[in-house]
């Protein structure tokens, strides 16, 4: 019985999906974040880094999974990334909410919105009713299922990656794995 | 690492070894009080690991998937329960911190989840059916937090049995 040995996706990677990178890209690196976390923000130019190293070699995806206990802010921007992916522009607003971590409140996130050139009255009425709660909390669940640990947790062509999460050690690792 | 702790700990099937730890400086927390539904025994090193999401962190914020399973979960340590306490305050946990400090261990060895390499626990993980019957254990390497889907998992083997 050893579950959490190989955790791997579940569910996999599919249309609901954030992705970024081509779809016939050899390479899936999913991670988990979480938008109040230090260690994701560590994470971000990390990940960016990559993509320009691999170019089309890898495809990105994000789900959420914030630590709501932790991080009081966490949940309210991944909806606001969620309710900017209703509009185009998640990864957009994915790269604001990592460029601002410590700006986090609610009229921060209209301002990206703003910034973002979204329908603001939407975007403020999406997030009022929660409309895109769901979906956040279903990207958690699912991230629990497959064994996230902590946050961020990368999956590389749907493992868990165990070790750390410098570039050099995610190279390697997505190496291995293509 | 595998050969070094492969197997020791106690396997499913085996009957759960009763305590009595401290949860807080006067309050005493026993194996039956948990008696009539599953409850989760989460061993882990120590308080303060200095990460987001440690593995306390993490159960905390899973903690309404175990409550849908009617499941209960412990964390042990060998902190004492003044370290416990900061800790449990710190980030805001919603469950108890067993200290297994005097006599250090002495439980985590009964179950088999003692480093005595290191005077720490091991990161084990217990269902224990409502009976007091280990259903299901797991121990991870050290480094590793094992996360939370195993525990769901054997969760919901328990429910599916009935």
């Amino acid at each position: 019985m050893s579950a959490t040995a190989s955790a791997k996706l579940k569910p996999p990677v599919g249309a609901n999906d954030h992705i970024e990178g081509p779809a016939k890209a050899p390479v899936t690196l999913l991670e988990y974040g979480d938008y109040e976390c230090p260690y994701c923000g560590e994470a971000y130019p990390i990940v960016k880094a990559l993509q320009e190293r691999l170019g089309d070699q890898v495809r990105l995806v994000f789900r959420n999974f914030p630590l709501a206990e932790a991080h009081p802010h966490a949940e309210h921007a991944a909806e606001a990334a969620e309710a900017a992916a209703a509009q185009g522009k998640f990864w957009e607003m994915h790269d604001l909410l990592y460029e601002n971590q410590d700006a986090l409140e609610d009229q921060d996130l209209v301002q990206y919105a703003e910034a973002l050139k979204l329908d603001v009255p939407r975007f403020v009425k999406e997030m009022k009713a929660g409309a895109h709660l769901e979906r956040v909390r279903a990207d958690f669940s699912s991230g629990v299922r497959s064994g996230v640990n902590g946050t961020p947790t990368f999956f590389i062509n749907g493992a868990r990656h165990d070790g750390p999460f410098d570039l050099r050690s995610l190279l390697a690792a997505i190496e291995e794995a293509a | 690492m595998a050969t070094e702790t492969a197997s020791k700990i106690l396997p499913a099937g085996a009957a759960a070894p009763d305590f009595s730890l401290h949860s807080t400086p006067d309050q005493l927390v026993s194996l039956s009080d948990f008696r009539g539904a599953p409850l989760i025994l989460a061993f882990y090193p120590a308080d303060w690991s200095p990460v987001c999401g440690d593995q306390m962190a993490l159960y905390n914020e899973v903690l309404a998937e175990f409550h849908k399973f009617k499941a209960a979960i412990v964390g042990i340590s060998v902190d004492g329960s003044w370290c416990h306490a900061a800790f449990a305050l710190d980030r805001k946990l919603h469950f108890p911190l067993l200290s297994d400090f005097e006599p250090k261990g002495g439980v985590a060895r009964k179950y088999g989840a003692y480093r005595d390499s290191d005077g720490v626990t091991e990161r084990a993980l217990f269902v224990i059916d409502p009976k007091g019957t280990i259903s299901w254990s797991y121990l991870s390497p050290v480094g590793v937090n094992p996360g939370a889907d195993g525990i769901l998992d054997a969760l919901e083997a328990l429910t599916s049995k009935k």
